[in-house]
């Protein structure tokens, strides 16, 4: 039993419950929220420590073993991005700690957002195909609530259309697994792995796979299933925001790179191929949809649903070094959006707005958050030497050797757009003269805790830049382990 | 490693910026003499550097970035690279002195020192790195100083435009240029730069030559103004005068003639190159002239001139015979000098006056003697008058025109006669004729502004008049480096009355001249001004922004209703494509059919009928009340069948469930508005399609894995080990509490998470509204 494997789900659990029980204390509940965090953060980095030095790390439940139990596993990409949760969840713990309002506090955000962690740490590290359902649910339910959490008009509109969409994902989900159980009598991801692998009708399993795709696909916001996120992340609290924006779509993600590298290879000519078609698309209607907006937060929801795209382009270029740049993709992106929603948070503080139109001002009176955005946002559009660019010279350089120069054209043009519509914010939030009639609010309410994960997550972004090689090290590794996925299915069920 | 010197030298900048808004705040006056301190040592640095490169040595670093992604942070300086960062260097010294003067008592000042420094240092990357990913680091580090520092005026919306226009069509270029680069890399297996010169041949005959070419093109002509992208250096006169001087008309523009300079000897010499970059060149090189003609803003007109420059810089390396790559060695430093010099003359004109336009200016000699006499001498080196360099350099293009034939010399000369006349424009309209009153009393400029022109001038005289100061040192290995062989140069001010010369000495009358009939030329050329590039750049932003609000009016419609819509019938046709392209139909027949209709009771039938019949009626139902007892009755009619197929606790659980919902839904709809249909009959009948394709699927789903089992299932192992091995004899407890105990606590959780936020979503509104 590693240890390592199970605190990711038991320190969020514990903490959501003692907040919980200390629902009438606000102060001791931020407090203890931030402990919580913070112990997640250090379990994390125990867990990538542990996987990076001694490999998979496998651990089944109540000793059951694979594949009649359930599995608990971390490769160096489940560990990354239980890392990944735990640097997020940390951050916005801290950024909650002023941000959030007594009321929702007293209703149940620590506990939630603690569930949420929860439910996204379980869905990085289980090995059976159920549980990471149940991770699906534990998140959905956790993440309605906090969406919807505060009754106002904007946010139930959106939540409604969050949770009905998501639940047609749960549907499909469910419906697949229960086909895929049919077919292989299975729920363990490295089981289903090995009895697939020499199946006598690809075909059907490809028919399969595809719900699957859809399923994971509605979750991670591809093209044309991402309807939900962009009604849903401009509602809710800022803090809100920032969780959703790193970390949900993400799960979305792994899980379609998990599936379609270890489960889903009958017939990769086909799926890995559509799945390329679908990142283009995604990509391109994402940053158009970002084009469109006016709207701070709605400008970066629509980014996310575009950035999603590179991640899955890695993985529809199905090789090494490709999905090597899909995980980097994902770590740079978690850092560098969830900054980008809480910096929109500030300069909501400031402003009042989170219109384009109202806002202004911002770099003459603001420098520091001037830089603080450019970071973050430069990143996001690729430039060097930013974690963005490397990201996405990595799909690039992962296409060539491919020729996929269609893919690598609309990665380099969509790039070129989100450019456009960060310097977009930039001109408008920060260059533009503020209307003269409604200055930025003297009192600033904004304090350190909202700018210690700001600056946190810069300086992230910065390392993951300067620092790119020791960290697109570990992507490699952890995309050659998701190229090798008989490594996995040996460590969960042995043998051979 | 290397020398650790080239690294430091190139970092120091970005260093340096980060201190320069403190130092700027506490030493304001002295600021732009403190920091130029910076620059000034690094100039003196590369040129200690001259006699090493002069013996053909190259200054080199590495150190590892990315190794995975063929990425090292590596440099190179041999003679191109030095000349470029002799211009950056010393140029930016006098720039950051010069802006200390321009913009006194400007509280921004400490943020416009940061950005130019990192423009500085970012620029001596482009010239000095030896992997093409670390110069395209750089280089769009350049873009993006030069967007922050063309908005430094950024309360005002053309500023802000200009700024948005240049980042996006440099940064346009830049992205095009990655592709070419990592192309090129590809073919050659290296992204050193030191590596793939070496491999010309193997580079121009792959089948992805043409390709890598013209991308690296879009990318080097965006970044120097070639048309059909020139447009935006003119409105980049935004910026504050220092950073025209210093970035769009002696450094950063000069990156993309960089660049292919640099990449001669790897992907010169074909038919490609000869059109593509000498056609390109020629023809900006005319229409930047042309379109100087009718400029009256002193910075516009010496942009629009910067592009004709520009474009013939970019001609000569694409003619690439070694007398024309001798030229554009020559025609760059001249024209660094005595352009760089006049930009900064039009600020200090600006400020001593208040005013660009050269209708309004005249006679500002005996005003300003000092700036006067360096605006003679660089526009005198401009117009290619000797003994200052810029003559040794139109003389060398005229050679080069000369030896090539009628078209080509014709062209030079043409743009060689607009030279003249913005010379002209300048110098002489300016600072002789009638004096003109001007929105301020014109004074001469404090010692920041005229130090700048001055040094710059005079060493277009220097070296114009003793040019072997230049030629073996710097021109030759520079030559040699664009060459890729070691070539000999000599420089010389007097050749004998050649052809040149008597096209020269007609220039420069014929140019005179035409400045003498400038107000019937404006008026003349003023209906032919073209801008159909820019037109074009405003046309495709439009576009642009349309296109992106129309699909996402389309897609992001704000109907829930469309977006189930679209997600099922994506779902529905991928996979049900995928489905029925496998011989499903032969499964579904060999399916026992016999044996399932045999085995059928009877009271299995009728709850399959029940339910149907109850789906139908909860569809169709006119209430609300029907339709929930209708979906009630569906439930209850499951958990009839988990009864008939032994499973007590499931039908339970579900009856549970069912009366619940159904109870609830009672509840709610009490608080709910009448039931009416808003929905068309033919949006029903659409509904109803799609949803019986997506039933249909899963239906044939169900059946096809009914009939396919890959691998035993392994309940039977839960069957077989509920007892021995976890003491319990109902298998679906002991699954769920123990060997599966991990997915119970999930949603346990998940149940807890609902009550809570039932809790919360209630009472929390409910407070609120009190």
């Amino acid at each position: 039993m590693n240890l390592w494997l199970i605190l990711p789900i038991v320190i969020p659990l514990l903490t959501a419950v003692i907040t919980t029980l200390m629902y009438p204390t606000l102060r001791a509940q931020r407090w203890v929220s931030l402990g919580g965090a913070t112990a997640l953060l250090v379990a994390a980095l125990g867990l990538l420590n542990d996987v990076w030095h001694n490999g998979i790390q496998v651990t089944q439940m109540g000793n059951w073993r694979a594949p009649y139990g359930i599995t608990l596993v971390a490769d160096l990409f489940s560990a990354l991005m239980v890392t990944l949760a735990g640097i997020i969840g940390f951050a916005v713990a801290v950024y909650s700690l002023t941000s959030i309002d007594a009321a929702r506090v007293r209703f149940g955000y620590y506990p939630l957002y603690h569930f949420l962690l929860m439910g996204v740490c379980g869905a990085f590290i289980t090995g059976d195909l159920f549980n990471l359902y149940v991770w699906f649910e534990v998140m959905l339910m956790a993440s309605f609530v906090l969406l919807a959490l505060g009754g106002e008009r904007g946010q139930l509109e959106g939540a409604i259309k969050y949770v009905t969409l998501n639940l047609m994902s749960s549907a499909l989900f469910l419906a697949a697994m229960g086909i895929l159980y049919g077919l292989v009598g299975t729920l363990n991801m490295a089981d289903l792995a090995r009895k697939l692998s020499a199946t006598a009708q690809p075909g059907l399993v490809v028919a399969v796979a595809l719900l699957f795709l859809a399923a994971f696909g509605i979750k991670a916001a591809i093209f044309p299933l991402f309807f939900w996120l962009p009604a849903s992340y401009h509602t809710p609290p800022v803090a809100v925001s920032a969780v959703f924006a790193g970390l949900l779509t993400k799960v979305g993600v792994y899980a379609l790179i998990r599936v379609f590298t270890l489960i889903f290879i009958q017939d990769v000519a086909f799926t890995h191929t559509l799945i390329l078609g679908l990142a283009g698309l995604t990509m391109i209607t994402g940053v158009l949809g970002a084009v469109a907006q006016n709207e701070f937060r709605r400008v970066l929801s629509f980014h996310i649903v575009s950035q999603i795209g590179y991640m899955i382009m890695g993985l529809g270029l199905f090789t090494p070094l490709g999905l090597a740049a899909a995980v980097f993709y994902i770590a740079h992106h978690i850092i560098v959006k969830t900054n980008l929603f809480l910096i929109s948070g500030v300069v909501e503080r400031m402003s009042g707005t989170f219109e384009l139109k109202k806002l202004g001002g911002l770099y003459r009176a603001q420098p520091g958050l001037a830089v603080l955005f450019l970071i973050p946002a430069m990143s996001l559009a690729g430039l060097p030497p930013l974690s963005g660019f490397f990201a996405k010279l990595g799909l690039i350089q992962a296409g060539l050797p491919l020729e996929q120069y269609v893919i690598i054209g609309v990665a380099l043009g969509v790039s070129l757009l989100t450019l456009f519509s960060m310097l977009k914010i930039w001109n408008e939030a920060f260059w533009k003269p503020l209307d003269d009639r409604r200055p930025l609010t003297e009192d600033r309410r904004s304090s350190v805790a909202l700018f210690i994960p700001i600056v946190l997550l810069a300086l992230l972004t910065l390392l993951i830049g300067f620092g790119a090689g020791p960290i697109f090290a570990l992507a490699l590794r952890a995309g050659q382990e998701l190229m090798q996925p008989t490594d996995y299915i040996r460590a969960v069920l042995g043998g051979p | 490693m290397g020398d650790l010197a080239l690294a430091v030298v190139v970092l120091s900048g970005f260093v340096v910026a980060l201190v320069a808004p403190t130092v700027t705040r506490h030493r304001h006056n002295a600021a732009g003499w403190l920091i130029a301190l910076l620059p000034l040592a690094l100039t003196l640095y590369f040129v200690a550097q001259l006699p090493r490169l002069a013996r053909g040595e190259v200054l080199t670093f590495a150190a590892p970035w990315v190794a995975e992604l063929g990425l090292a942070f590596s440099l190179r300086a041999d003679g191109l690279g030095v000349l470029f960062a002799l211009l950056i260097s010393g140029i930016g010294t006098l720039i950051v002195i010069y802006a200390g003067g321009y913009l006194h008592g400007n509280p921004f000042l400490g943020r416009f020192y940061a950005w130019l420094l990192v423009f500085m240092a970012s620029m001596l990357g482009v010239a000095l790195a030896d992997n093409l990913i670390v110069l395209f680091v750089f280089w769009e580090l350049t873009s993006l100083s030069s967007y922050i520092l063309i908005g430094f005026e950024h309360e005002s919306a053309s500023a802000r435009a200009a700024a948005l226009q240049a980042m996006l069509v440099t940064g346009a270029g830049g992205l095009a240029m990655l592709a070419g680069l990592l192309l090129l890399g590809q073919v050659s297996g290296s992204l050193e730069l030191s590596a793939l010169l070496t491999q010309g041949d193997a580079l121009r005959a792959s089948p992805l030559y043409p390709a890598a070419l013209l991308l690296v093109l879009l990318g080097a002509f965006s970044k120097s103004a070639q048309f059909p992208f020139h447009f935006w250096l003119p409105n980049a006169m935004q910026a504050p005068t220092p950073v025209s001087a210093y970035l769009h008309s002696a450094t950063m523009v000069k990156a993309g003639v960089y660049l292919l300079a640099r990449l001669n000897p790897a992907l010169g010499g074909t038919d490609l190159w000869l059109y593509a970059v000498g056609g390109i060149g020629a023809a900006t090189m005319l229409l930047g002239g042309y379109l100087a003609l009718t400029q009256t803003d002193l910075k516009r007109l010496l942009a629009y001139s910067t592009v004709s420059a520009l474009g013939t810089l970019t001609m000569l390396i694409g003619l690439g015979t070694s007398l024309a790559l001798k030229a554009m060695v020559v025609f760059v430093l001249a024209h660094a000098l005595y352009k760089g010099a006049l930009f900064l003359i039009a600020g200090a004109v600006d400020h001593a006056t208040g005013t660009r336009d050269v209708t309004q200016l005249g006679g500002l000699a005996r005003a300003m003697p000092i700036t006067a006499s360096a605006a003679v001498l660089a526009a005198l080196a401009m117009a290619g008058v000797p003994p200052l360099f810029g003559f040794i350099a139109k003389e060398l293009i005229y050679e080069v025109g000369l030896e090539l034939g009628v078209w080509w010399i014709s062209a030079i000369v043409a743009s060689a006669l607009f030279t003249v006349f913005i010379a002209s424009t300048i110098a002489l309209g300016v600072f002789f004729g009638q004096t003109r009153h001007t929105p301020k009393h014109a004074h001469e400029a404090p010692s920041s502004l005229w130090l700048g022109p001055v040094v710059l001038a005079g060493l277009s005289l220097l070296i114009g008049s003793a040019p072997e100061l230049v030629s073996a040192i710097l021109i030759a290995p520079t030559v040699a480096a664009i060459s890729g062989k070691p070539v000999a140069v000599k420089l010389a001010l007097w050749h004998g009355v050649t052809p040149a010369l008597l096209l020269s000495l007609a220039t420069v009358l014929v140019g005179i001249g035409l400045f003498f009939a400038r107000d019937a030329l404006r008026r003349l050329l003023a209906p032919l001004r073209w801008s159909g590039a820019e037109q074009t750049y405003a046309l495709a932003l439009d576009g642009l922004n349309a296109l992106a609000r129309g699909q996402t009016r389309v897609l992001q419609n704000g109907y829930l209703r469309r977006y189930l819509m679209t997600i099922v019938l994506a779902t529905v046709g991928l996979t049900g494509a995928v489905l029925l392209n496998q011989p499903i139909w032969n499964q579904l027949s060999n399916l026992p059919w016999e044996t399932i209709w045999q085995d059928a009771r009877f009271y299995e039938l009728g709850l399959a009928v029940l339910i149907v019949l109850a789906t139908i009626a909860a569809v169709v139902s006119p209430s609300r009340l029907g339709a929930v007892a209708a979906l009630g009755v569906v439930g209850y009619s499951i958990s009839l069948i988990f009864l008939a197929f032994g499973a007590p606790d499931l039908a339970m659980t579900q009856f549970t469930i069912e009366s619940l919902s159904v109870l609830l839904f009672v509840l709610v709809f009490y608080h709910l508005p009448r039931f009416t249909r808003l929905s068309t009959s033919r949006a029903r009948v659409r509904d109803a399609v799609i949803a019986a394709l997506a039933g249909g699927l899963m239906t044939l789903f169900v059946l096809l894995a009914v009939g396919v089992q890959f691998q035993p299932s392994i309940s039977d192992y839960f069957l077989e080990n509920a007892l021995p091995l976890a003491h319990g004899r109902n298998v679906v407890n002991v699954i769920l509490v123990d060997f599966r105990g991990l997915d119970t606590l999930g949603e346990i959780t998940v149940l807890g998470i609902a009550a809570l936020g039932a809790y919360a979503l209630l009472k929390l509104r409910r407070e609120k509204i009190e």
